[in-house]
C-alpha cells in the first residue's frame, strides 16, 4: 500500500513517555493474528473497569472519529517492542503521529505498518496543541514525498525521515521482498563466519 | 583508527552497506517466543518461504504459560492456543523448541546465556525489548518487532541504521546493600527514559567490571527502560569463566580460537564516544521507583519528588499523573509505605544469585501476612540449582509462594496479577500503568529491598537488615 499525502484533524494526546502498555495492554497480545487490537487502543485509558467508554477520554469523543493524525507528548511508544502498538493504532485509522521524539523500536515497527512517525522541534509542536486547543477541528496537512507538515496556520515545517523508508512509504515497497534480493551477498558472508552456533545439535 | 567494542560488532556484522540507506546486518543468534512470533511465522507461510537458519534460532514458552502446575491443562484458551501455535509453528519449520514440559524451558533471555548459546561477539535478536540482556557477554543484542522477526527468519539478517555508541561509567565501589538493579535504576532515573534513543550503552568503569555476570545481565537487560535498544559490557575473565562447559560454548581448540577472537573486541584505547555519562558507585543508595516509568526513581532514603519543585509545566503534569495514579503525595518518603504483593522474577532478576540474594533476606524470617509473595525462578536450569541449595524450602517457610518458571507476574500476561490500586514492591523492569495488572500500583526495587519489604509488609530500607 502506498502512502499519499493527506489531510487530517488531530487527536491531542498531551502525555510525555507514552509506553506501549499504554497504547495495547499485554493481556490482548494472547492473539495469533493481527486483527481485533483497534478495538482496544488504549484500553485502560478508554474504558472503565466495566468496559464501558470514559466520555472524558479523547479517542471517545465525537470529533475526533475518522481522525487519521495523533498528536503526542514526548518520547512516544517507549517501553515493549509490541508491534501490536502500531497494529492497533493504524486499524483504528491513524496514518501519522506527531510528536518531538520515539522510542527507537516503535518508531521502526510504525515504519513498517504505513504509519508515518513525524518529528517536530517543540515550538512547533507546542503551537500544534495550542491550535488543536483553540479550534478541535483544526487540520494538518502531511506530504511525505516534500517531507513536509503544513500547520492549521498554514505553516510548512519540514521532518526528518530517512531515506529508504520514505522510499518503501511512498512505493509501497516490501523490505522483506527487497532484502530477498540480495540473497547472494547473504551467502557470500555465510561462507566466510566462523564459530557459528548449532541450536539443532 | 581506534573503535569501541559496539563499532566493532557493528563492522563485523555488516553483509551489505550503501551510503545514506540502512545496511544489511547479520543475525548470530534469533530467539523467539509465543508472543511475538505468530503473525511472523504466518507471513512466511503466505510467502511461501522457509526459515533460512533454523540453527541460529530457538524457541521457548516464557510470556503466557502460568507458573502454576504444569502437569495440568492451560484453562486461559487464548494463552494455550499462543502456545499451541508456537509448538505447531517451530515443528513445521523445524526450529529447537524448549516447550512447556522441556527441562529447558524458561524466559528467553535466561535460558540463552545459560546454555552458552550467547557468546562474545554476536548479534542477537528476538521480539522482545529486554533483548539487551544478551549485551553482558559483549553481543550487540536488541529486540525487534514482529515483522523484524519474520526478516529475520526469513534471511537471518536486517537492515539498520547505524546507533550512536553511548558510554555509561560507573566509578568506585558498591557498598553493602546496593545490587545491580541500583545501577541501572539510578542511571534511568539520571538521564531519564529517552535518555539513550538512538544509541547503544557500553557499561564500563570498575564497578561494572567488579559485577558477576548475571548482575551485569541485569544491569544490560534494562537498557531499553533508558531508551536504547542495546546495551553491553565487554567480554573479560569473568565472561569466559561463565560460558566455559556451557553446553553451546565452542569446546577444545575451538575455545581457544573463540578466546582469542573474543579478546579483540573490548573497546580500543583512544576511542571516541558519542555521548558519555558517569555514575558514582561509592555514592549509590537502594533505588526505588515511585511513578510509572522506570525513570521516575529515587534513592531509598529521598522523598518522592513534590510537583510544585518541578518548573517545567510538561515534567510537572506528568509527575502529577504518575502520582495520582499511585496513590502517592510528593514530598514524603516511600519507606513505610504499605505493600500488598511482592514480586521475585522476571528476566531482570531471577537468576539463582538473585534467589540466593532473597533468600539470604528471607531464610529464618516470615513474609508479613498481609502480603502476597510470590518468587518465580526463570528457568527449569535456575529451579533445578535452586533445589539443589534447599532455596525453595526457605521461600516455604517464609510463606512465599514458590512457582515454575516464566515472565509471570512482569507483564501479568499469565493470570498473575497485581489487584487494582494494590502495591507491589517488583523486581521486575517495568512500572507502567496497568503493567502488572489493570490498576497495579509498581515500586521497581532490587531483590534485597523486595525481600525485605516482604518480611515487614511495608517499602523497606534494606540496609537496616543487613
Amino acid at each position: 500500500m502506498k502512502f499519499e499525502n493527506f489531510e487530517s484533524r488531530m487527536v491531542p494526546l498531551p502525555a510525555t513517555n507514552v509506553d506501549t502498555d499504554q497504547i495495547i495492554p499485554a493481556r490482548f497480545l494472547k492473539t495469533i493474528t493481527k486483527d481485533g487490537l483497534g478495538a482496544n487502543l488504549f484500553c485502560d485509558w478508554r474504558y472503565d473497569a466495566q468496559g464501558k467508554p470514559k466520555p472524558d477520554f479523547i479517542l471517545n469523543q465525537p470529533h475526533v472519529q475518522g481522525a487519521r493524525v495523533l498528536l503526542v507528548g514526548d518520547n512516544f511508544g517507549c517501553g515493549s517492542s509490541r508491534e501490536h502498538a502500531p497494529w492497533a493504532l493504524t486499524q483504528f485509522g491513524f496514518r501519522a503521529v506527531i510528536s518531538t521524539s520515539f522510542a527507537d523500536i516503535f518508531r521502526g515497527n510504525s515504519l513498517k505498518n504505513g504509519l508515518l512517525p513525524v518529528i517536530v522541534p517543540p515550538d512547533v509542536h507546542a503551537e500544534l496543541f495550542a491550535a488543536v486547543e483553540k479550534e478541535p477541528n483544526a487540520t494538518v496537512k502531511i506530504d511525505l514525498a516534500r517531507q513536509t507538515l503544513t500547520t492549521p496556520a498554514g505553516r510548512q515545517i519540514g521532518f526528518p525521515v530517512d531515506g529508504f523508508s520514505k522510499h518503501c512509504l511512498l512505493e509501497g515497497v516490501d523490505e522483506l521482498g527487497y532484502m530477498l534480493q540480495h540473497e547472494a551477498k547473504i551467502a557470500a558472508f555465510e561462507a566466510k563466519r566462523t564459530g557459528s552456533i548449532d541450536t539443532l545439535a | 583508527m581506534p573503535a569501541t567494542i559496539i563499532e566493532k560488532l557493528w563492522d563485523s556484522h555488516v553483509v551489505y552497506e550503501q551510503p545514506g540507506a540502512p545496511a544489511l546486518i547479520y543475525i548470530d543468534l534469533h530467539l523467539i517466543h509465543e508472543v511475538t512470533s505468530a503473525q511472523a511465522f504466518q507471513g512466511l507461510r503466505e510467502r511461501g518461504l522457509k526459515v533460512r537458519c533454523p540453527q541460529m534460532t530457538l524457541a521457548t514458552v516464557d510470556h503466557s504459560i502460568p507458573s502454576t502446575d504444569r502437569s495440568l491443562p492451560i484453562v486461559d484458551e487464548l494463552g494455550r492456543k499462543q502456545i499451541e501455535q508456537l509448538d505447531k509453528n517451530c515443528r513445521e519449520f523445524g526450529i529447537r523448541l524448549y516447550g512447556i514440559h522441556s527441562d529447558r524451558q524458561g524466559i528467553v533471555h535466561v535460558i540463552g546465556p545459560e546454555l552458552g548459546l550467547t557468546q562474545p561477539g554476536m548479534t542477537v535478536v528476538c521480539g522482545d525489548s529486554h533483548t539487551a540482556t544478551h549485551g553482558a557477554f559483549g553481543a550487540l543484542a536488541f529486540g525487534i518487532g514482529t515483522s523484524q522477526v519474520e526478516y529475520v527468519l526469513a534471511t537471518q539478517c536486517l537492515l539498520q541504521m547505524k546507533s550512536k555508541t553511548y558510554q555509561v561509567r560507573v566509578n568506585g565501589t558498591l557498598k553493602k546493600g546496593v545490587l545491580a538493579k541500583d545501577i541501572i535504576l539510578a542511571l534511568i532515573a539520571k538521564i531519564g527514559t529517552g535518555g539513550g534513543t538512538g544509541c547503544v550503552f557500553e557499561y564500563t568503569g570498575p564497578a561494572v567490571r567488579a559485577l558477576s555476570m548475571e548482575e551485569r545481565m541485569t544491569v544490560c537487560n534494562m537498557s531499553i527502560e533508558g531508551g536504547a535498544r542495546a546495551g553491553l559490557v565487554a567480554p573479560d575473565d569473568t565472561t569466559f569463566q561463565y560460558l566455559y562447559g556451557r553446553p553451546h560454548a565452542p569446546k577444545a581448540a575451538e575455545w581457544d580460537a573463540a578466546v582469542a577472537r573474543w579478546k579483540q573486541l573490548p573497546t580500543d584505547d583512544g576511542a571516541r564516544y558519542d555521548h558519555s555519562v558517569t555514575i558514582e558507585g561509592d555514592k549509590l543508595e537502594p533505588m526505588i521507583t515511585f511513578g510509572t516509568n522506570p525513570g521516575m526513581g529515587i534513592p531509598i532514603s529521598a522523598p518522592v519528588p513534590a510537583p510544585s519543585q518541578i518548573a517545567d509545566p510538561d515534567a510537572r503534569a506528568a509527575l502529577e499523573k504518575a502520582l495520582k495514579y499511585m496513590g502517592l503525595e510528593g514530598g514524603k518518603p516511600l519507606v513505610g509505605h504499605k505493600v500488598d504483593v511482592v514480586f521475585i522474577g522476571s528476566c531482570t532478576n531471577s537468576r539463582i544469585s538473585d534467589l540466593r540474594t532473597a533468600a539470604s533476606v528471607l531464610k529464618g524470617r516470615k513474609v508479613n501476612p498481609k502480603v502476597r509473595v510470590l518468587v518465580v525462578p526463570g528457568s527449569q536450569e535456575v529451579k533445578r540449582q535452586a533445589a539443589a541449595e534447599g532455596l525453595p524450602e526457605i521461600f516455604r517457610a517464609a510463606g512465599a509462594d514458590y512457582r515454575e518458571p516464566g515472565c509471570s507476574m512482569c507483564l501479568a500476561m499469565n493470570g498473575d496479577m497485581v489487584e487494582p490500586g494494590q502495591y507491589s514492591v517488583s523486581t521486575s523492569n517495568r512500572n507502567f500503568e496497568g503493567r502488572q495488572g489493570p490498576g497495579a500500583r509498581t515500586f521497581l526495587a532490587s531483590p534485597l529491598t523486595a525481600a525485605a519489604s516482604a518480611i515487614t509488609g511495608v517499602v523497606t530500607d534494606v540496609r537496616s537488615m543487613l
